[in-house]
C-alpha cells in the first residue's frame, strides 16, 4: 500500500491534526532568541502543507466527492464526524492563504515582542480548521473554544495598557455568548435528539407543534451567538475597539474570525433551518437580512468618522460582514453563492489592508495610526499604490473582485421583495468606503508635513513586510482572473448544501436518513418521576 | 410531587442566571468574572436538564427498564473542562489588566477620573 493511499482516507483530520502538532512541537522548541528562526520555518512550513492539504480538498470537493471521516469509525450519528464539502474546503483553502502571509508578515519581527506567538497561531488556526471541518454541532462549539482561547492570548500579544483593558471586555462578551452557545445546542438536543448536522436537517423538519417553538428560540439563541462572532448589528460593538488594539498580524488573522461566525450561520440557519425546514423553516429569515443591512450601513459610517487607521479597517470589516449576511439572508443559491464569493475575497483584502496600515503608520513618525497630517513617509510610491489597490477592491470598483462580489449580490437580489434597500445599502456602502479610504490616503501621502520629514523611519519597510501583505493584495486580484472557475465553484458549493439527501446518505449512510424520529428510549414506568418522558424524549 | 423537581431546577437556574447577568453587568472585574461562573454553573445544569429528568435510572444499556441519556453528562463535562479553563484565564487577564492600569474597573479608569 503506498504511502499516498494510506493517509489519503485520513486528510479531513489531517487538517486538524497538523496545526495541533506543530503547535506542540513550537511550544517544545520554545521561542528563545536562538530558537526563534527555527520555529518561524516550521510554522511556515506547517502553514504550506496545510495550504497544500487544503487545496487537495478542495480540488476533490469541486469534483463533487463528499468526505466524510467517522473518528474512531463509530458510525455517525453517535460518533463525531468531520465532513468536508465544497463549503468546508473553501473555507480551509481560505483559512490557510490569509494565514501564510499573516505567518510570514509576523517573522518580520512581530513574532518575537511575546512569548509563543507561532504556537498560538497554530492553535488558533487548528480551531479554525476544526470549525470548518466538524459535521456536529458540539463539536462546532469545541473548536470555537479552541480558537477563541487562542484569540484570547494572541489579542494581548505585544502586551499594553491598552491591549489589556480591550482583552478583558473581549473575553468576557466571548465567555457569555459560549454560554448561550451551550443554551441553543442543548435546546436542539432536548427537542431533536441528535446534534449531527446531517441528522439535524433530516429530524428539524419532522418537529411540529410546541416542541417547534422550542427549536426557534433556540436556532434564534443561536443566532444571537453567531451574530456576536460575526459582528452583525447590535452585536458588533466590541469589533472596532478590539481589532484596532491587536498586533498587526493578528489583527489580519482575526479577519477571518467574523467569517467563522457567517459560516456557522450559513450551516445552522441556512442548511438545517433552511428552506426545508418544516415547522422551523427560514426561522431567520426576518431577522438576517435587515440586520445585515443594518450592520453594513453604520459600519460604513464608524468608517468615515474612525480617528486612527486600525480603527478604519475594523469597521470596514464589519461593513464587508454586512454585505455577506445581506447575501446569505436572501436564502437563494444564486445569493449563497455570491456570499461565498464576496467573503473570500473581503476576508483577503481587510486582512492585507491590517497589515498595510501598519507598514504605512510605521513610518510616519509620530502621528503613527492617527488620521491627521503626519511626516511623509519613506516609500510614498509603494505604499501608495498598494493602499489605492486595496481601497479599490474593497469598496468595489471595476475590474476588482470587489466588484464582480457585489455584482454577483446585486444580481442575485433582483426579484426579492428588498430589492430597492439591497441596492441602495450596498452601493451607498461601496461608495462610502471608498470615501473614507480616499480621505485617509490623501492625508497620509499627500496632506504632509514635511518640515517632520525625517522623523519617521527613513529605511523604509523590509522587503518580507512588503511581500506578505502583496502575497494577500495578488490573492484578491487573482480572483478576479480566475473569476469563472471561482464562481463555479462557489455555485456548486450553494447548491451541494440545499442538497440535504445526498449530505445525509453521505453522512448517516444508507439506513441512517431513516433513523426513528426520536430515538425512543423505553418510557419510565408509571411512578418514576421523570420529567417530560412523556414527549418521547431522548 | 411530579411537577415540583421541575419547578425546582427550572426556577434555581432561573435565579442562578439571573445574578450571573446582574453581576456581569457591574462595572469591576471580579463582579465581572464572578458573574460569568454563575451564569457557567446555570448553562451547566440547563445541560443536564436537557436530557430529561430521571431518577433511578442507569445510564447504560442493562437490565433495568429505564435509561437515562447519557450524552448530556458528557456534553456537559466538555462544558465544565472549557468553563474552568476560560474563567482561569480570565481571573489572570482581569488581574494582569489591573496591574497594567492600576484600576479594576472594566474600563481601564475610574468613573468620572
Amino acid at each position: 500500500m503506498s504511502l499516498a493511499s494510506l493517509i489519503s482516507p485520513h486528510l479531513p483530520v489531517l487538517t486538524v491534526l497538523l496545526p495541533a502538532f506543530t503547535a506542540m512541537l513550537l511550544v517544545l522548541i520554545g521561542d528563545s532568541r536562538e530558537r526563534l528562526v527555527l520555529a518561524r520555518r516550521i510554522a511556515l512550513a506547517s502553514v504550506s502543507l496545510g495550504l497544500l492539504l487544503a487545496l487537495k480538498l478542495a480540488l476533490d470537493a469541486h469534483g463533487g466527492e463528499l468526505r466524510v471521516y467517522r473518528v474512531g469509525d463509530w458510525p455517525a450519528p453517535f460518533g463525531i464526524v468531520l465532513v468536508v464539502d465544497r463549503l468546508s474546503a473553501l473555507m480551509l483553502v481560505l483559512t490557510q492563504a490569509v494565514a501564510l502571509p499573516v505567518l510570514l508578515y509576523a517573522s518580520g519581527g512581530w513574532d518575537s515582542h511575546g512569548r509563543h506567538f507561532h504556537a498560538l497561531i497554530q492553535f488558533q488556526l487548528m480551531g479554525l480548521c476544526g470549525a470548518f471541518v466538524t459535521g456536529d454541532l458540539f463539536n462546532l462549539f469545541v473548536f470555537f473554544e479552541v480558537l477563541l482561547i487562542a484569540s484570547y492570548v494572541l489579542l494581548v500579544h505585544g502586551q499594553g495598557k491598552e491591549r489589556f483593558r480591550v482583552g478583558v471586555q473581549y473575553v468576557a462578551i466571548n465567555l457569555a455568548a459560549s454560554a448561550l452557545f451551550l443554551i441553543g445546542v442543548s435546546l436542539i438536543y432536548a427537542v431533536t435528539g441528535t446534534l449531527n448536522m446531517a441528522d439535524l436537517a433530516q429530524r428539524v423538519p419532522r418537529v411540529t407543534g410546541d416542541e417547534a417553538l422550542v427549536l426557534q428560540a433556540a436556532a434564534l439563541i443561536l443566532l444571537v451567538v453567531f451574530g456576536v462572532k460575526a459582528a452583525m448589528l447590535p452585536l458588533y460593538l466590541w469589533l472596532p475597539a478590539t481589532y484596532a488594539a491587536a498586533s498587526a498580524p493578528v489583527a489580519a488573522l482575526f479577519a477571518l474570525m467574523t467569517k467563522v461566525g457567517v459560516y456557522s450561520i450559513v450551516r445552522v440557519h441556512g442548511v438545517i433551518f433552511g428552506a426545508d425546514g418544516g415547522a422551523s423553516a427560514l426561522v431567520a429569515e426576518p431577522w438576517l437580512l435587515p440586520l445585515a443591512l443594518g450592520t453594513s450601513a453604520l459600519a460604513v459610517f464608524g468608517a468615515l468618522a474612525a480617528q486612527t487607521l486600525p480603527r478604519l479597517v475594523a469597521y470596514l470589516t464589519i461593513a464587508s460582514v454586512g454585505t455577506i449576511l445581506a447575501s446569505l439572508g436572501l436564502f437563494s443559491t444564486a445569493a449563497w453563492s455570491a456570499a461565498l464569493y464576496y467573503m473570500a475575497h473581503s476576508t483577503l483584502v481587510i486582512a492585507a489592508l491590517f497589515l498595510l496600515v501598519e507598514l504605512v503608520a510605521s513610518q510616519r513618525g509620530d502621528a503613527d495610526s492617527r488620521l491627521e497630517a503626519g511626516a511623509p513617509v519613506a516609500q510614498p510610491v509603494l505604499l501608495g499604490l498598494m493602499l489605492l489597490l486595496a481601497a479599490a477592491s474593497a469598496a468595489g470598483l471595476p475590474p476588482l473582485p470587489g466588484f464582480i462580489g457585489k455584482l454577483m449580490v446585486l444580481q442575485a437580489s433582483s426579484g426579492h421583495e428588498a430589492q430597492v434597500w439591497i441596492w441602495i445599502v450596498v452601493l451607498s456602502v461601496g461608495f462610502l468606503t471608498l470615501v473614507g479610504l480616499a480621505r485617509a490616503g490623501s492625508l497620509l501621502f499627500w496632506s504632509t508635513r514635511p518640515e517632520l520629514a525625517g522623523t519617521g523611519t527613513a529605511a523604509g519597510a523590509s522587503s518580507k513586510l512588503v511581500l506578505a501583505t502583496i502575497a494577500l493584495l495578488v490573492g484578491g486580484v487573482a480572483m478576479t482572473v480566475l473569476a469563472d472557475p471561482l464562481k463555479r465553484y462557489t455555485d456548486a458549493a450553494a447548491a451541494q448544501l440545499t442538497d440535504h439527501r445526498a449530505y445525509a446518505l453521505g453522512v448517516l449512510g444508507g439506513e441512517g436518513i431513516d433513523t426513528t424520529l426520536p430515538y425512543v428510549f423505553p418510557r419510565p414506568a408509571a411512578g418514576v418521576p421523570a420529567g417530560q418522558g412523556t414527549e418521547g424524549g431522548p | 410531587m411530579n411537577v415540583s423537581m421541575e419547578f425546582l431546577v427550572a426556577s434555581g437556574i432561573g435565579w442562578v442566571t439571573a445574578c450571573g447577568v446582574f453581576l456581569m453587568l457591574r462595572g469591576r472585574s471580579f463582579p465581572v468574572v464572578l458573574g460569568l461562573t454563575l451564569i457557567g454553573y446555570a448553562v451547566n445544569v440547563f445541560i443536564f436538564a436537557m436530557g430529561r429528568l430521571w431518577t433511578g435510572a442507569p445510564p447504560i444499556i442493562g437490565n433495568g427498564e429505564v435509561i437515562a441519556d447519557p450524552l448530556p453528562q458528557a456534553l456537559v463535562l466538555t462544558a465544565i473542562v472549557i468553563g474552568f479553563a476560560t474563567t482561569g484565564f480570565v481571573i489572570e487577564l482581569a488581574l494582569r489588566s489591573h496591574h497594567e492600569s492600576g484600576t479594576d474597573h472594566v474600563d481601564g479608569k475610574e468613573p468620572g477620573a
